[in-house]
């Protein structure tokens, strides 16, 4: 699954950071037919969570309610440099994972 | 003879035209009307699921959706919590509930005092013109509100239509 993060590279010590995170996925509702009219089987991403170095920080449970191609946007408080970590699960049972760098000065 | 037939007909013009106007402005006041005495377990009942019998008010949440979403697959949606966010009093999550949605959970956020700001933005799927309802489950307990009014003009086909 293709995925991207953004934070921004470089914050302040205690300053509030935006992460946004798109994930590319149908996020299949399960209330479609394919064109011989069999249910397609609902498949969305069910959960996702956001670590900032191992420590969680956000943690989304989604439906079929959010829009295809699901998008994320939250904050969170810059406390060192490392990594925020996103990994998630679809009903299907596909895993996937996404990080991005930030590096905290000051 | 010719002048008092003219009038007639015009009469009758207006007769159809009042009643045209009244289609339109009875139901709009009517639905006004009952909107404002119902309540919120009324509009989204799974909203009990969440508060579990605690109390549950309008204010401190915020719910920024357009008045008029042309298309019902993507709709922005932004949800805004005042809080302090620190250790002793912060916003533990937030339930996105709509009203006439298959599923009326749309989804549930888990934050805590890291988050800094209570404020997350997604984009959401609407079955049709309806409310969305915003839940915040706060640090001491209580629970708070709001809720966006949106029209679709093309609904998300969630159910083949």
């Amino acid at each position: 699954m293709v995925a991207r993060v953004q934070v921004p590279q470089q914050v302040k010590r205690g300053e509030l950071i935006e992460v946004r995170i798109a994930i590319q996925h149908v996020m299949e509702t399960g209330f479609r037919y394919d064109d011989r009219g069999r249910a397609i089987p609902k498949n969305v991403i069910n959960t996702l969570v956001a670590r900032y170095n191992d420590t969680e920080i956000f943690r989304a449970e989604l439906g079929s309610g959010i829009a295809a191609n699901p998008f994320l946007q939250f904050y969170t408080v810059a406390e060192a440099s490392g990594e925020i970590e996103f990994s998630w699960v679809d009903d299907a049972g596909e895993k996937g994972t996404e990080h991005a760098a930030i590096s905290v000065v000051g | 003879m010719r002048i008092s037939f003219i009038s007639a007909q015009r009469e009758r013009r207006r007769g159809f035209l009042a009643r045209l106007a009244a289609l339109w402005v009875v139901p709009f006041f009517g639905a006004r009307g009952a909107g404002a005495q119902e309540t919120i377990e009324a509009i989204v009942p799974s909203v009990k699921d969440i508060t579990r019998g605690a109390p549950l008010r309008p204010g401190k949440v915020q719910l920024e959706m357009p008045l008029l979403a042309d298309n019902g697959h993507v709709v922005p949606l932004k949800v805004t919590v005042q809080s302090a966010m620190t250790a002793a009093d912060h916003v533990r999550g937030i339930t996105i509930l709509s009203e006439r949605n298959p599923r009326p959970v749309i989804a549930r956020f888990q934050l805590g005092p890291r988050a800094g700001r209570a404020e997350i933005l997604t984009r959401v799927r609407l079955a049709g013109s309806q409310r969305v309802v915003a839940v915040a489950a706060m640090s001491d307990g209580a629970f708070w509100y709001a809720t966006a009014e949106v029209t679709v003009t093309e609904s998300a086909c969630l159910d083949q239509s």
